[in-house]
């Protein structure tokens, strides 16, 4: 399993200033092909800011993030980095599939378009074999009958789903998850958390913001702490979770469980 | 006869009512009887006015398919959508440039929308139609000259006064559109490799649309009747028509009859198309998808579909 050993991710230390409040301290973390790494924390700690910057939502202010072997936002030429161009940032976020906290499918378009959308305007592939391909992960996400609905006929759990369709129609080598369950009703988490068990196991590799510490616990195999922009303790879901070493570490866990 | 019971009354009022075998005697809307009745007794009186009036109906219907009055009335309506179509585009070219990150494109954007906001629109057609005065000739030097005067026509000083106009108010139009649509669209399309044309033009300007196009049907109506206001300049739009024939035949009332009554006919006409423009671009917002969003809250949420009867 050589390609296990290969970083998808590599980041490091990374700074984001938001006007003067430092939202990323030096954050530093690799992550492997084929790994599931959580990133759990209290609200502020910085990991969707994190997260952000891996596909350039955010313009990091220092360190260097590598994704899937190129390094993010810049070309180098000779000893100077180029900033990159909107086409080319563009091209670069193909590497990585992102579900957000508030779903963010497109309001005009019906399940199928919102998976469609990305591989035929962007990568121009034709629409016939786009829409099987469409039609297979909504099955894949149990959503077949849903195919003509738009987003705002279909529960917050169904719109995830359906997020989650689209990002993996573009055939990305990183999922990113920002806080997928968050906005969510409690009786509609298990549905989606259901989709991306299936997706872990089949050996993508994930990075997952959450407050899902069962999901984490099971999933996982690595669980970052972040609080205050830093990166506190990493490491196996068990040891992070059951017996966390850092004092910080140990007040979340009590106080998410409690 | 049944009676229709009113569901809200508590069931032992109901029963009551319902098997006591009274009559139930109505509200009587005193007042709406009165209000109809003083109505129909002004419009009698204003229908009597115009019949005892001096107006000639039948040079009303005379002058109905005059040849001047249609060529007027297809001038007004080229005009109209020549201009609307000039000033949507550079309304949508302005609130790009307003909203960009570029403070070059940003300052001009911002110039063009204070001068031609700022100055009366009838100056604004003056001074294209004057044009001449300040430049007698436009060209490039050496490859093609042309005299102004030659250049600005009627025709173009109007587009051009009516089109940049129209530009500064559909720009403002344009980006409160814009703004209307969540970031956390932009975001999603972003993170599908989208470019920021793509992204605008795909996904966020067709649902900029919904915001967009009641205030822009609003425009394209009043553009209609200000096309009018090109009379000082000589172009002969429906109204500038019917003021030639009334001077030669002094049939004044008659001529602004028709000319009112095709405006109408325009101007109705747009609003039905902009009923249905409007039902298309509310594509998963429309009353559709309300009933059916009700639908998904009410019925169960699991991921086997609960609600597929009906």
């Amino acid at each position: 399993m050589l390609a296990a050993i290969e970083p998808m991710v590599i980041a490091r230390s990374v700074d984001k200033y938001f006007g003067s409040l430092k939202a990323l301290d030096r954050v530093s973390l690799d992550v492997a092909a084929g790994e599931v790494v959580c990133i759990i924390g209290p609200s502020g700690s910085g990991k969707s800011t994190f997260l952000r910057c891996i596909n350039q939502l955010e313009v990091l202010d220092a360190g260097a993030i590598h994704v899937a072997g190129e390094l993010v936002g810049y070309r180098r030429v000779g000893d100077a980095l180029h900033e990159l161009s909107d086409a080319e940032i563009a091209r670069q976020r193909l590497a990585s599939g992102m579900v957000f906290q508030r779903f963010n499918l497109f309001t005009h378009m019906t399940a199928l378009q919102n998976i469609m959308e990305g591989p035929v305007t962007v990568q121009r592939r034709p629409k016939a074999e786009v829409r099987e391909e469409a039609m297979a992960l909504l099955e894949r996400v149990g959503l077949a009958d849903k195919r003509g609905a738009y987003p705002l006929e279909m529960s917050g759990g169904q719109q995830q789903r359906v997020a989650i369709a689209r990002a993996l129609a573009m055939k990305p080598r990183l999922m990113l998850f920002d806080e997928p369950t968050s906005a969510l009703d409690p009786e509609l988490v298990g549905e989606v958390l259901s989709v991306m068990r299936d997706l872990a196991a089949s050996g993508m590799t994930m990075i997952v913001v959450t407050h899902e510490l069962g999901f984490a616990r099971e999933v996982a195999n690595r669980v970052v702490f972040m609080d205050h922009g830093g990166v506190v303790e990493v490491g196996p879901p068990k040891e992070i979770l059951s017996k966390p070493q850092h004092p910080r570490t140990r007040d979340f866990i009590a106080a998410v469980l409690s | 006869m049944s009676a229709i019971l009113d569901p809200t009354l508590a069931p032992g009022v109901r029963e009551a009512v319902g098997e006591s075998g009274l009559r139930i005697v109505r509200r009587r809307n005193i007042g709406r009887w009165i209000a109809a009745g003083l109505l129909l007794l002004f419009l009698g009186w204003l229908i009597k006015a115009f019949a005892d009036g001096d107006i000639e109906w039948r040079v009303v219907g005379e002058f109905f398919t005059a040849r001047a009055i249609m060529t007027g009335l297809v001038n007004t309506i080229i005009m109209t959508a020549c201009a609307m179509a000039l000033g949507i585009t550079l309304g949508v070219v302005f609130a790009i440039m307003y909203m960009s990150p570029n403070p070059v494109l940003r300052t001009t954007a911002l110039f063009y929308i204070w001068f031609f906001r700022g100055t009366p629109l009838i100056l604004q057609l003056l001074i294209w139609f004057n044009l001449a005065l300040v430049f007698p000739t436009m060209g490039i030097p050496g490859l093609f000259e042309f005299r102004t005067v030659d250049l600005i026509t009627p025709f173009v000083a109007t587009l051009l006064g009516l089109g940049m106009n129209q530009g500064a108010y559909t720009a403002e139009v344009v980006r409160s559109g814009i703004l209307s649509v969540d970031v956390g669209q932009t975001e999603a399309a972003k993170s599908i490799g989208m470019t920021r044309l793509t992204t605008l033009r795909r996904i966020v300007l067709p649902q900029a649309m919904r915001v967009i196009i009641p205030p822009v049907g609003n425009e394209f109506i009043s553009m209609v009747k200000l096309t009018s206001i090109a009379s000082v300049i000589q172009y002969s739009e429906i109204l500038r028509n019917a003021q030639t024939i009334y001077y030669a035949n002094a049939r004044v009332i008659e001529l602004l009859i028709v000319a009112a009554a095709w405006y109408l006919a325009v101007v109705t006409l747009l609003q039905i198309g902009q009923y249905f423009l409007e039902k298309h671009f509310s594509k998963g917002r429309g009353e559709r998808s309300q009933k059916r969003a009700a639908k998904a809250a009410a019925g169960s949420s699991a991921a086997v579909p609960a609600a597929k009867e009906a």
